[in-house]
């Protein structure tokens, strides 16, 4: 069947790149016990970085399970981490967002800042530039509820740590890619294989292997494990 | 019992255990009792179709169930207790996994409400195991037992084979539930989530017979894929060898699949492969790769592996793809389904190849093969006073090569001079520990492979430091008198790691030397079966002749140069060209500080 073809298996000319790149991918799982320690636990056990993982239940009544799950890595060691998620057994679905057309990522932080005077007033109005919500205040506290991009989040906690940072909890990434069609969605058209959307994060040394054509052109970046 | 009045029949999760190995096919279970299985036990006594095999130690079951597995094609499957009987099948299930092999793995657990409480003989059995398996499962309710066995049964036979463990609670064993019977027929076991690839994409293959068509110096490189595939896909590929002309190289988990006395055969490829294989692998222009995965004691150095070449690569686990070596064509499938469409696809575009260039070029590429060939990369000087190891091994060969002969190694310069010496024609003749190379792995697979194969002649040819680490199976197989015959390659030394010590350690032979060795000649006394030594070359044959004739197991020590080295060698982190052959070429001159590091 031709959705899955190259399941793990892209032309050279999308891997020959060693840069290092961030990915964010979604995974569809059985909701059944231990099933994030396996996708754990091959991320510890083949030395892959995990970012952010996120997980929680989507549709109780068939118990499935996403995990969202932000990784950086050369192309070919993003290839790879994603072939090995389609191996384990009670995975669905595999979709790489950052490569399968625009997609958007949310993440939620509590931010506690602690200090009274000039600093407790500037950080409240940087918090409503942010969109906070104080969701709990004390005479010398804030919890500050703020949603956004990661790198957002990045931004408003550098901007308190002067002002009073004590305490930050975060949600980690929830992400999805824009447009109708849902992850499981075997109707939607195969997206296109892009050369990379994905930010680089640095620059890796080493060189790779020698140009060579490729035999193959065309790589559907879709791994779903459905027929 | 018919499987209509099968369905939903109420019965304890022990005999619904029973009956769903019973409806699986299950012939043979290796195990070993204990508290937490002994309500399996029970059962297991009150049934005649399942035949249990009491082996010696955990680990001796898994390698037994994965002689059966290799040899049969079917599923091994192994019954252990729970704690330290599941904790000592780990290194099987491992040896498994890195190989391939299909085996469902039953561990005793303690009871539910115990779970957590470290209770006696604990173990977080599927914790530990989650790394070391294709999959595992703790059963929580008798009611789920049935559908979950037939599950792992599924699961570690199809796609790329692998162990499953299954983790049976006490309380589960004995608490009443309901059976239900496996979904009918192999191909009609549906998975909620698990898909394993099965036909390749037409337009794969169609890349692929392109990059054929135009070879110049092209080389199939075949592996365990083959074999897991099944008989019908090693007769595939040999109708494509032939068809092709093309000529043929394999892994040490592929031997068998094209026969070693085929005309276009090479030899071994890697780290212990011939001349010829390893050059032909560094300068071939189209690499046929099916069922193989680069691994790095095939591939060497990888900045160097191969340089020139298109790549085409058969796997039916898209993982295996682009892991360690990119390639240019990858085809996810059966590599039997793979080699079956490569072959129909080349006869009807063959006559494309027929420019004269492209048979000329043909023709030149095998007189460069033929050159290296020329170097007789193995050959060894049999002296009069000692047995030289490949003596021995040819010997074995040359005198059972006729008898329906299958052979397990250990782990060690024997089991390398083996692969080169051992000529297999057939696939499932060949068992060894490949991927974890696991010494003590041959006496408990040889004993699995003569369970499922009682009409063979089963040799495992054994080093002496390894055979020790499973020694305690041979009182399995005089329990069941199983006529396997251990053929130990007795050098005293680790010999492998004597090897490395010399070549790459100045010398220094820390802790390789076996002192205290036992006269193994009176342990087979020991253990009930026959013991023979040999020393003197001249002798050789007869010895092999002695232990034939014996109907049951048999150990031969085989006394041998306790100085040999085992070459052809690519030391780690060198190129395939920068082998060496024989001991006047200089370890150190190929060795850099980075292939020091390397195993
Ligand atoms: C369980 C285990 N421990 C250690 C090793 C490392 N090792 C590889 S070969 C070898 C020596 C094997 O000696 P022997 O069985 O006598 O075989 P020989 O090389 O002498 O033929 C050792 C220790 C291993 N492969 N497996
Ligand atoms: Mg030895």
């Amino acid at each position: 069947m031709s959705s899955n073809i190259y399941e793990g298996a892209v032309p050279v000319s999308v891997l020959k790149d060693t840069d290092v790149y961030r990915h964010t991918i979604a995974v569809l799982v059985d909701n059944e016990a231990g099933v994030l320690a396996r996708v754990v636990g091959l991320f510890s056990g083949r030395g892959y970085n995990i970012e952010s993982l996120t997980v929680s239940v989507v549709d109780d009544d068939v118990q499935l399970s996403r995990i969202n799950l932000v990784t950086s890595g050369t192309r070919q060691i993003v290839e790879q981490i994603k072939a090995q998620l389609c191996r384990l057994v009670p995975v669905h679905t595999v979709k790489d967002l950052t490569d399968e057309g625009p997609s958007v990522g949310r993440e939620l932080a509590l931010i506690k800042v602690s200090g009274t005077g000039d600093n407790r007033v500037e950080a409240l109005r940087i918090g409503d530039i942010f969109r906070c919500n104080v969701v709990d205040s004390t005479t010398d506290s804030f919890v500050f509820e703020v949603v956004g991009t990661s790198e957002k989040i990045d931004a408003f906690i550098n901007l308190m740590k002067p002002l009073g940072l004590a305490e930050v909890s975060r949600t980690g990434v929830a992400a999805i890619a824009r447009g109708s069609s849902g992850m499981e969605d075997k109707a939607s058209p195969k997206p296109k294989a892009k050369k990379t959307v994905a930010k680089k994060v640095t620059k890796a040394k080493a060189k790779t292997s020698p140009k060579r054509k490729s035999a193959v052109k065309k790589a559907p970046s879709k791994r779903t494990k459905k027929r | 019992m018919p499987r209509d009045t099968l369905e939903g029949r109420r019965m304890n999760g022990a005999k619904i255990l029973l009956k769903a190995l019973q409806e699986q096919g299950v012939e043979v279970v290796f195990g070993y009792p204990g508290g937490a299985v002994l309500p399996i036990y029970d059962e297991i006594f009150k049934q005649n179709q399942v035949r249990h095999i009491l082996v010696r130690h955990e680990q001796g079951a898994v390698h037994a169930a994965e002689g059966y597995a290799r040899s049969t094609g079917k599923v091994g499957v192994v019954l252990v207790t729970s704690g330290p009987g599941a904790t000592n099948a780990v290194t099987g299930l491992t040896d498994a996994l890195m190989d391939s092999v299909p085996v469902v793995c039953l561990t005793g657990q303690v009871p539910t409400h115990l779970i957590g409480n470290d209770a006696f003989q604990e173990a977080d059995t599927v914790g530990i195991t989650r790394p070391c398996t294709k999959h595992n499962y703790l059963v929580k309710d008798a009611n789920k037992l049935a559908k979950i066995v037939h599950e792992a049964f599924y699961v570690a036979r199809s796609g790329r084979p692998g162990p499953v463990v299954v983790d049976l609670p006490k309380d589960v064993v004995m608490e009443i539930g309901a059976y239900s019977t496996a979904p009918r027929g192999i191909k009609r076991q549906q998975h909620k989530t698990y898909r394993p690839a099965h036909s390749p994409d037409p337009a794969s293959i169609e890349a692929a017979v392109d990059l054929m068509i135009n070879a110049d110096k092209p080389l199939f490189y075949t592996g365990g894929g083959v074999i897991n595939a099944g008989p019908a896909a090693a007769n595939t590929l040999r109708q494509l060898v032939k068809e092709t002309g093309f000529p043929i190289t394999s892994t040490l988990m592929g031997l068998g699949s094209y026969p070693a006395s085929g005309k276009n055969w090479l030899g071994m490829v890697g780290m212990h492969g011939t001349y010829e294989s390893n050059w032909a692998m560094h300068d071939c222009d189209v690499m046929i790769n099916i069922g193989a995965r680069f691994d790095d004691r095939v591939t060497g150095n990888l900045k160097h592996f191969s340089p020139n070449s298109h790549k085409i690569h058969v796997d039916i686990d898209s993982s295996s793809v682009n892991k360690n070596v990119i390639v240019d064509v990858p085809i996810i499938g059966d590599a039997g389904v793979a080699l079956s469409a490569i072959l129909k696809l080349w006869k009807e575009r063959k006559a494309q190849r027929k420019a004269p260039s492209k048979t000329k070029a043909l023709k030149a590429w095998w007189m460069d093969i033929e050159k290296w060939k020329s170097r007789d990369c193995l050959a060894f000087r049999q002296g009069k006073k000692t047995i030289k190891p490949q003596y021995a091994i040819q010997r074995l060969f040359e005198l059972t090569k006729k008898r329906k002969t299958f052979i397990t190694t250990e782990v060690g310069q024997h089991q390398m001079w083996a692969a080169q010496f051992y000529r297999f024609d057939k696939p499932n003749r060949w068992m060894t520990s490949g991927g974890l190379g696991t010494m003590g792995y041959g006496l408990p697979a040889a004993i699995g492979v003569q369970l499922g194969n009682p009409d063979g002649l089963v040799i495992d040819i054994a080093g002496e430091a390894s055979i020790l680490m499973n020694i305690q199976e041979l009182s399995t197989a005089v329990q069941y008198r199983l006529p396997v015959k251990l053929f130990i390659i007795n050098n005293q030394y680790m010999g492998m790691v004597r090897q490395w010590q010399e070549l790459l350690h100045g010398g220094r032979y820390s802790e390789s030397y076996t002192d205290s060795l036992p006269d193994f000649v009176k342990l087979a006394d020991a253990y009930g079966m026959a013991g023979l030594r040999v020393t003197d070359p001249a002798k050789v044959d007869d010895t092999i002749k002695e232990m034939m004739a014996i109907d049951g197991p048999v150990i031969v020590d085989v006394c041998v140069d306790q100085k040999e080295n085992c070459f052809p060698m690519i030391p780690s982190g060198a190129p395939h060209n920068e082998m060496l052959l024989g001991p006047d070429d200089d370890a150190n001159r190929t060795v850099s500080e980075e292939g020091m590091v390397l195993v």
